[in-house]
């Protein structure tokens, strides 16, 4: 296991990142291994939990909540956990939603859009260089404006999707937080591969920074710096 | 007065089986009874026609200390250290892809994935081995979409991360296409099951889905039987799969393992219950009382024969003392996962089913489970046919000589179907889930760490050449698993047991029983002599369209083990300077090779000469240079020779390499001499010295650096030419 990178000592002692696990959440210990791997402690939060347990910060993992029935996301942003991080996101606590939990946060209206299937209707899982063009959220101050980072992907409805309108909010509120660079996997409208709420609090995107975080098991460690910027951003705080 | 026939022909019994299920009962089977019998005593569930040979996998199994499980359970076990121990095993599901290509191959993955979690371990990767029909034939497109699709789409919804295997193309798969899955995975030493119902008044649990009607007779009509123009009619005998209830079921399992609420356990597979009530019965105390009414089901109207041979996905039978069934119950609430108390366990020695009251079975369960038939079925070698195939040799092909001819026998080839790019398959499958992949395709081996709290690793290969097997079933058996074995040993992992997975025509053609009887003693001979037990696997008969049998397919997975993960080694040339180094000797062994097959379409003569002592030499060798960090990259030379596994190497990172061949050009660059494998390394001197220590012939051949694959004095090609040839292929195949 890497160490306690991006660690600010004492401090981060006493911050705690909740981890969500829905049945049929895939990649909710890694998540939990990433947040670790920042020098942060992890609390599991179950889908029936109806209480965050004063956690400083939520990250939504990956998978295939509920089997994905209906749509991705979709049965899960009725669970009690969510109705919970629904009513905290708008307090201010920060939020990650990874993959399925990008899905589940736009179910939930945290963020607006809608994840559809891939335009080449299969599932990708590739590494793919994305741009950081918000480095002012929570979950990016770490980062460069414009950096370039390589962070897997892997999902099968990812093309994100909303209207012109919501579109050019996004753009010109700076709320693209996160563009594909090259070759656009999934046919996502303007190369979106992540974006934020005004707040910059919530935040979701498609790509895994949890499997970036060392270059034996990942493609490079960039996905680290994300869990480094929420410790940051909670010790600021 | 005249009784009835019973219809034991249609539930796939011959007429002396039927002779013997009238003599163990003493009395005509119950309509339920024939069925279950029908199904147990399937070529599939029985192994009535290879029991014989497979015998010799453990009779003659090379003593291994990291055993623990051997051959006969639902997989084997082997110590990895640290208290840990792996589990693995190769199974295929190659009649239900052909039928239903996306569902077939999807409850091929599930069904692997439970015989490994029913051992008390929990999954942590999977492979594939996928072979088809030649690439542009017109049926190809469609089995070969919904076959990645399907192995895709429940292996990522499990979060099994998907680590390597093999794509092969082959006019001899047309009619029969073959979906060999494997998974492996992990558990503490005390935490392992067994399938036994043990402990009378002890209660039976069915923890999972809904019984259905799917896969209802799917062990003994699909897969022990010929296909033939009906095919399409038999769809229903295939499964579904729902991977979301089997993700549950799993971690619902693994917290049941964990709070030790569980006496026995036994997945559903082939057979269904049927199998499940009869293996565990009879290993167990031998008794079992079975009320059948209270299995839940998706359809009401369901009888007790179907209930009984139903092949319905994600379901676990469960042995339970009394005092926990409240935890157990509870315990499956938590996860949403459907428990139901459908027995108990009895010290009568029958099994017997009852249906609302009235007996429907009663049975000694090893009857079943056991006593099946066991054939020693004609086998005879075809001389005609065998011997004109050995005389008909390569050497008559004509051969490239210029430095021009060279360089487009060398781009056709990795652009061909058989040896380009396989991304456009293995991008389909999660590799990163769980967070411990260190390598996964296209490396030789899948490398993963089987946890967080050590450095330890497995690797896994999966080979299964079916062409060398065709010219030679014996020979072919032991190159597929030096391959596999070699494979390991360049990442720098010591291979440790084999799982196979037998795929063969009908056994019933004494001449596939040849091919079927050569492959499994060359097997067995090569295990012992690589000191690799065989641990469990699986034989896949009637693989032929008409008379017509597949070419002999034994696929070979090796388990390896690493101390430390992080000193694996990747295939692809890392970084310019590199030293490159030919390991191995190399003879003009061209017949059945990649060159033969693609440059002119060509299967005859005998395959590359088989050298286990030099196996054994060059994966000590491998091992060595890769624990002292004297490697930056090895790849086995197999398919295509060492072009191709230079093209491969070179392509990975992006970065060429100048090479002089020695000898025949021709030779050296596609010859597929077995026990072979280029490394690169900054010490070459150090890194002959050492092979020169383990006996393993080196040779320097170039340097790595560039944008081309150069061989001097011959030809160039630069990578990206070599790329867009390499990686155009499948694509433009298949969308």
């Amino acid at each position: 296991m890497p160490g306690a990178a991006g660690s600010l000592g004492p401090v981060s002692a006493s911050i705690t990142v909740g981890v969500v696990t829905f049945p049929g959440s895939l990649d909710d210990r890694d998540a939990a291994r990433a947040v670790r791997a920042a020098g942060v402690q992890v609390i599991r939060l179950w889908h029936g939990d109806a209480d965050l347990h004063g956690v400083d910060a939520v990250v939504l993992p990956g998978g295939f909540s509920y089997g994905d029935y209906l749509r991705g996301g979709a049965i899960a942003r009725f669970s009690s956990v969510v109705g919970e991080i629904v009513a905290a996101a708008g307090a201010g606590l920060p939020v990650l939603g990874i993959c399925n939990g990008f899905q589940v946060l736009c179910e939930a209206h945290l963020l607006p859009g809608a994840l559809v299937r891939n335009a080449g209707l299969r599932f990708v899982c590739r590494d793919q260089v994305l741009a950081v063009e918000n480095p002012s959220t929570s979950w990016t101050n770490q980062y460069a404006a414009g950096e370039q980072i390589l962070i897997p992907i892997k999902h099968g409805e990812g093309r994100y999707v909303a209207d012109a309108v919501v579109l050019d909010e996004l753009e010109q509120s700076g709320r693209v937080v996160f563009r594909y660079v090259g070759d656009n996997p999934n046919g996502a409208l303007n190369n979106i591969a992540g974006i934020a709420n005004e707040a910059g609090n919530v935040v979701g995107l498609m790509p895994h920074p949890e499997h970036a975080i060392d270059e034996l098991t990942g493609p490079s460690s960039d996905g680290l710096t994300m869990f480094a910027s929420l410790l940051k951003a909670l010790v600021a705080a | 007065m005249t009784e009835v026939a019973q219809p034991f022909a249609e539930l796939g019994l011959k007429d002396d089986e039927y002779q013997r299920i009238l003599e163990i009962l003493g009395r005509r089977p119950t309509d339920t009874e024939l069925a279950m019998y029908g199904v147990m005593w399937s070529e599939h569930c029985s192994y009535k026609s290879s029991k014989v040979h497979l015998r010799q996998f453990a009779d003659n199994a090379p003593s291994s200390e990291a055993m623990l499980v051997g051959i006969g359970e639902n997989a084997g076990v082997v110590d990895v250290g640290d208290g840990l121990a792996v589990t693995f095993k190769v199974e295929s599901h190659n009649h239900p892809s052909y039928v239903e290509p996306y569902q077939g191959a999807a409850t091929g993955v599930g069904g692997i994935v439970r015989d490994i979690l029913t051992m008390g371990a929990r999954p942590i990767a999977v492979m594939d081995s996928l072979r088809f029909g030649e690439a542009e034939a017109p049926d190809t497109k469609r089995l070969v979409q919904g076959i990645v699709a399907g192995v895709g789409g429940y292996g990522n919804c499990l979060g099994l991360p998907n680590i390597g295997g093999e794509v092969g193309f082959d006019p001899t798969y047309a009619g029969n296409p073959l979906v060999n899955a494997l998974c492996v995975g992990v558990l503490p030493h005390d935490r392992l099951q067994l399938a036994q119902a043990k402990g009378t008044g002890n209660v039976v649990i069915l923890l999972g889905a809904k019984t259905g009607r799917d896969g209802i007779g799917g062990a003994s009509v699909l897969a022990s039987a010929t296909f033939d123009d009906e095919s399409p009619t038999k769809r229903p005998a295939v499964q579904v799969g729902d991977p979301f209830a089997e993700k549950v079921l799993i971690e619902c399992c693994l917290e049941l393992f964990d709070a030790g609420l569980v006496t026995g356990i036994q997945d559903l597979g082939a057979a269904g219950l049927s199998c499940a009530f009869a293996e565990t019965a009879a290993h167990g105390d031998g008794g079992m009382h079975v009320e059948l009414e209270k299995v839940p089901l998706r359809e009401a109207s369901m009888v007790p024969v179907e209930i009984l041979t139903s092949e319905s996905q994600e379901r676990m039978l469960a042995i339970v003392e009394p005092a926990n069934v409240a935890a157990v119950l509870a315990l499956c609430e938590k996860w949403g996962a459907l428990a139901t108390v459908v027995g108990t366990v009895t010290d009568t020695g029958r099994l017997v089913i009852t249906w609302h009251g009235e007996t429907v079975v009663d049975v000694v369960p090893g009857s079943l489970a056991d006593d099946g038939p066991v054939y020693h079925r004609p086998i005879q070698r075809p001389d005609l046919e065998q011997d004109a195939l050995a005389a008909d040799s390569s050497a008559s092909l004509p051969r490239p000589s210029t430095g021009e001819a060279l360089r487009e026998t060398v781009l056709r080839m990795a652009a061909s179907p058989e040896l380009c790019s396989r991304r456009w398959v293995t991008e389909q499958y999660d590799r990163y889930v769980m967070g411990g992949t260190v390598l996964a395709m296209p490396h030789d081996g899948g490398v993963v760490r089987i946890g967080d709290d050590t450095s330890r690793g497995i690797a896994l290969a999966l080979d299964g050449n079916g062409r060398f097997a065709k010219l030679d079933p014996h020979d072919g058996a032991q190159l597929n698993l030096a391959e596999a074995y070699r494979n390991v040993a360049c990442a720098g992992a010591t291979p440790l047991a084999v799982t196979d997975c037998l795929n063969f025509g009908s056994p019933e053609d004494p001449a596939v029983m040849w091919q079927f009887a050569e492959a499994t003693r060359g097997l067995a001979e090569a295990c012992r002599a690589l000191g690799t037990p065989v641990t469990g696997g699986n034989v896949s008969f009637y693989n032929q369209t008409g008379a017509t049998a597949i070419n002999p397919t034994p696929v070979i997975g090796v388990l390896a083990v690493l101390d430390d993960v992080a000193k694996r080694v990747p295939s692809g040339f890392g970084r310019e300077g590199e030293h490159v180094i030919a390991l191995g000797e190399t003879a003009d062994e061209l017949d059945g090779s990649a060159w033969a097959w693609v440059m002119h379409g060509h299967l005859g003569g005998r395959p590359p000469a088989v050298r286990l002592d030099a196996e054994r030499s060059l994966a000590a060798l491998l091992r060595r240079a890769a624990a002292d960090g004297l490697v930056a990259s090895a790849h086995d030379l197999s398919e295509g020779g060492l072009a191709q596994a230079v093209v491969e190497a070179a392509l990975i990172n992006g970065v060429g390499a100048t090479i002089e061949v020695i000898g025949d050009p021709f030779t050296s660059l596609f010859s597929e001499s077995a026990a072979r494998a280029i490394v690169t390394t900054d010490d070459a001197e150090a890194l002959l010295a050492l092979a020169g220590e383990h006996g393993v012939p080196a040779t320097r051949l170039g340097v790595t650096g560039g944008d081309a694959v150069v061989v001097s004095d011959l030809f160039d090609l630069g990578l990206d030419e070599l790329r867009a040839a390499f990686e155009g292929t499948l694509p433009a195949l298949f969308g």
